[in-house]
């Protein structure tokens, strides 16, 4: 699953601790949509989960002021978002710790009976 | 997406369904240019900005059809599926979207103002039904509208093609979207053909618009709505097959019409045709 919707996803912590699968592929640059997307992101949680699958690499740990027009900065962010992808892995909520793990990439948010 | 059932959702839970359809059928090639028409057709209604990417949601992707348009358009999407087997079907056709296994009626996971748009081909009628004991359609229809209204970013649509099954239906759908903060309403094309005929719920999150128009109206039949706006009232759709209901100067006129066109002798209409008689005529 592309990291992309990981942030954007209400639980935004990727658990370390399970064993993780992370792939990393090439996907077109385009910069008008990473500079649209990132004032939807959480930037601490966009850095700390990136850290925490070990491809934090040169992203800045605080978001920079004019990203629109750095495109240095916005390819960082691309790859970020768009590149590294969590195949195998799981998702925690930092409230309840409940764990929703990760499939060939798909998050399984499915709740039990209880929790519905 | 069944051809030998008109009604799936009455089967069995969805991800039983999906899992007896791709097993039991050929998805035709038929099945996808429809499927495909009606994504063209519902992204064309989120009126989105020309020439730009958006990121979008698609509830209820299957096994990623919808999606492929999206891609095709240059959008990044979401796909939100209760069906493992349907996903494992997108995952190996290799779609460019992320999927995300989850229940529409347990809330769209995401956070506020992440997507410039929804679509949704055939899912929505799943929520109306009750799968287990414990489920109540209102309740997961309003939650589903609520969580879905706060991922949308301000000015964002959610567009739903589907096929009402009646109209409390429609109601029940529509209000629960109207309490989620949703306006809108439900845009039909083709109002005219049974076979071409579409429905499209089209809501609006934050701002109010106006409703597109429905395809095929331009010669409609006055009788027949082709868009129906939210008014909160209970209405009874008296006039779904395009005729009057009651016995009134309308429907004596249609049908003095109707003759004429059949080639019979008609009385000419004048001032006294139709009108109402003394009770003891």
């Amino acid at each position: 699953m592309c990291i992309c919707i990981l942030y954007l996803n209400v639980l935004s912590r990727i658990s370390g601790s399970q064993a993780t699968e992370v792939k990393v592929s090439e996907v077109e640059f385009n910069p008008n949509f990473v500079s649209r997307m990132i004032p939807k992101l959480e930037w601490s949680a966009l850095v700390q989960a990136a850290d925490g699958l070990g491809h934090l690499q040169d992203l800045p740990t605080e978001l920079i002021a004019d990203y629109e027009a750095n495109e240095d900065f916005l390819r960082k962010v691309h790859r970020v978002l768009l590149e590294v992808e969590v195949l195998e892995g799981c998702l925690q909520c930092p409230e309840s710790g409940r764990e929703f793990p990760i499939t060939r990439g798909v998050p399984n948010m499915l709740l039990n009976e209880e929790e519905a | 997406m069944a051809s030998s059932c008109r009604r799936p959702e009455h089967m069995a839970p969805p991800e039983i369904v999906s899992i007896i359809i791709f097993f039991n059928e050929r998805i035709t090639s038929r099945m996808i240019e429809i499927q495909s028409q009606m994504s063209e057709r519902a992204v064309e209604l989120l009126n989105l900005p020309e020439d730009q990417s958006c990121f979008l949601l698609d509830v209820g992707c299957g096994s990623g059809l919808s999606g492929d348009y999206l891609s095709e358009e240059g959008h990044y999407w979401v796909g939100v599926d209760i069906s493992t087997a349907m996903l494992n079907v997108a995952l190996d056709r290799d779609v460019e979207g992320d999927l995300v296994l989850g229940d529409m009626g347990e809330g769209m996971p995401f956070r506020a103002g992440t997507f410039d748009g929804c679509i949704s081909i055939s899912a929505l009628q799943w929520l109306c039904n009750a799968d287990k004991k414990t489920h109540s359609p209102p309740k997961r229809l309003y939650t589903f509208f609520s969580t879905l209204y706060s991922s949308l970013a301000r000015g964002a649509r959610a567009v739903f093609q589907l096929y009402p099954e009646n109209s409390e239906q429609l109601e029940l759908i529509t209000s629960q979207a109207m309490k989620a903060g949703f306006s809108g309403g439900m845009v039909v094309d083709y109002p005219n053909s049974t076979k071409a005929k579409k429905f499209f719920l089209c809501l609006f999150a934050g701002v109010s618009a106006n409703l597109p128009k429905g395809l095929g109206t331009e010669s409609a039949d006055k009788g027949v709505p082709s868009q129906v706006q939210f008014t909160g009232q209970r209405s009874r759709f008296k006039n779904m097959k395009g005729k009057s209901a009651k016995k009134g100067k309308d429907w004596v006129l249609e049908k003095k019409e109707r003759r004429r066109r059949q080639g019979r002798e008609v009385r000419a209409d004048t001032k006294y045709t139709a009108r109402q008689r003394r009770p003891h005529f």
